[in-house]
């Protein structure tokens, strides 16, 4: 059966519309996530891995916030042992909520990086459109990263 | 009916209770809206012992029933120190007369250097009050590990006294039981001191 030229019109049309109306979302749509905080865990058994060699990366050495979205670092301690966990020393089980509600750049000591430091950069709200797009997609490649939902 | 209910009740209860301190904990670091980063759960503050700059025993335990705001530094410091020491006054004299409920204690990160005396006289120059903290620098490095304060030395010249320390900018907040609630890194402002040292007061 042969399709009218009109028909594969509106089908390209339609495919059309179904890849643009995502993209105009995550281009105009405001930014709202369900909290605040970015969290980074240390999981169980990070130091043994550590002890037997295996370098875990769990914290980037920078690290980028959003003014507004996720203005929270929020770091937690689920190994057996204290740890130096960004800028401060974290007890097994407890957590550290550092609150950002500045554009601003930030620079800590930290010693789980081969650096010594780790930097903190709070980023304005990205406008709409291109840069609100690319604040998402830039996101999603981060949560996949270091393995965090969405609803971080 | 009725020992249905109360059975649930008991029941829901029993599976409540358990968790309440932790909800507590979280609701608690969440709802005090500081400025500052919070610890949740709150641990006991690492106590120590050093000698203070007014010539008498300085012992962390021995401020109960104040808030401490702790910081680590030393006299010698050109950029950090000065800046955080003056916001500090700055923020106890916002603070009015609750200010006299806020020891501030500066422990120095450079004891070969920071005697007590000297010590006084540099802490003097922005808040009288400004307590400072000296030891050997076994007893130092011990106050430092407890906290996770980092302090490196860079020699930058030939003589005795030539070098320079990095080190870590926070100040912490232990409140009036002796708990490590909060920290606060560098660049905050005097008000956010206040604001948060005014919080942890009443909680």
């Amino acid at each position: 059966m042969k399709l009218s030229r009109r028909v594969w019109s509106v089908a390209c049309l339609v495919l059309l519309a179904a890849i643009l109306a995502p993209l105009a979302w995550a281009a105009l749509a405001p930014i709202a996530l369900d909290s605040h905080d970015e969290l980074f865990a240390i999981p169980k058994g990070t130091w043994a891995r550590r002890m037997a060699g295996d370098k875990v990366e769990i914290l980037p050495s920078e690290v980028h916030l959003t003014q507004g979205a996720n203005d929270v670092l929020l770091l937690r301690n689920l190994d057996d042992v204290p740890q130096i966990f960004g800028p401060v020393l974290i007890m097994p089980g407890q957590s550290f909520r550092l609150p950002f509600e500045t554009v601003s750049v930030n620079d800590f000591a930290c010693t789980a990086h081969a650096s010594g430091q780790m930097r903190v950069v709070v980023d304005a709200m990205p406008a709409p459109g291109w840069p609100r797009l690319r604040w998402r997609l830039q996101r999603i490649d981060f949560l996949k990263r270091f393995n965090l939902s969405w609803k971080n | 009916m009725r020992a249905l209910k109360r059975f649930l009740l008991a029941l829901a209860l029993g599976c409540a209770l358990p968790l309440a301190p932790q909800l507590a904990c979280a609701a608690d670091a969440n709802a005090l809206g500081l400025k500052a980063g919070v610890f949740d759960p709150p641990r006991q503050a690492p106590d120590f012992t050093l000698r203070g700059s007014d010539g008498k025993e300085l012992k962390l335990s021995s401020f109960r029933g104040k808030l401490v705001v702790l910081e680590f530094g030393y006299t010698s410091c050109v950029d950090v120190c000065p800046v955080s020491l003056a916001m500090l006054a700055q923020a106890r004299k916002q603070l009015g007369a609750l200010a006299e409920q806020v020891q501030v204690i500066y422990v120095t990160v450079d004891p070969e250097r920071d005697t007590p005396e000297r010590m006084k006289r540099y802490l003097g120059a922005f808040d009288p009050a400004i307590l400072g903290g000296s030891g050997t620098p076994e007893q130092l490095a011990r106050v430092r590990r407890d906290y996770g304060i980092s302090a490196n030395k860079k020699v930058i010249g030939p003589g005795k006294d030539d070098y320079v320390i990095g080190h870590s900018s926070y100040l912490y907040f232990i409140d009036r039981k002796g708990s490590l609630r909060a920290l606060l890194p560098f660049g905050r402002t005097a008000n956010d001191v206040a604001h948060d040292a005014a919080i942890l007061l009443k909680n």
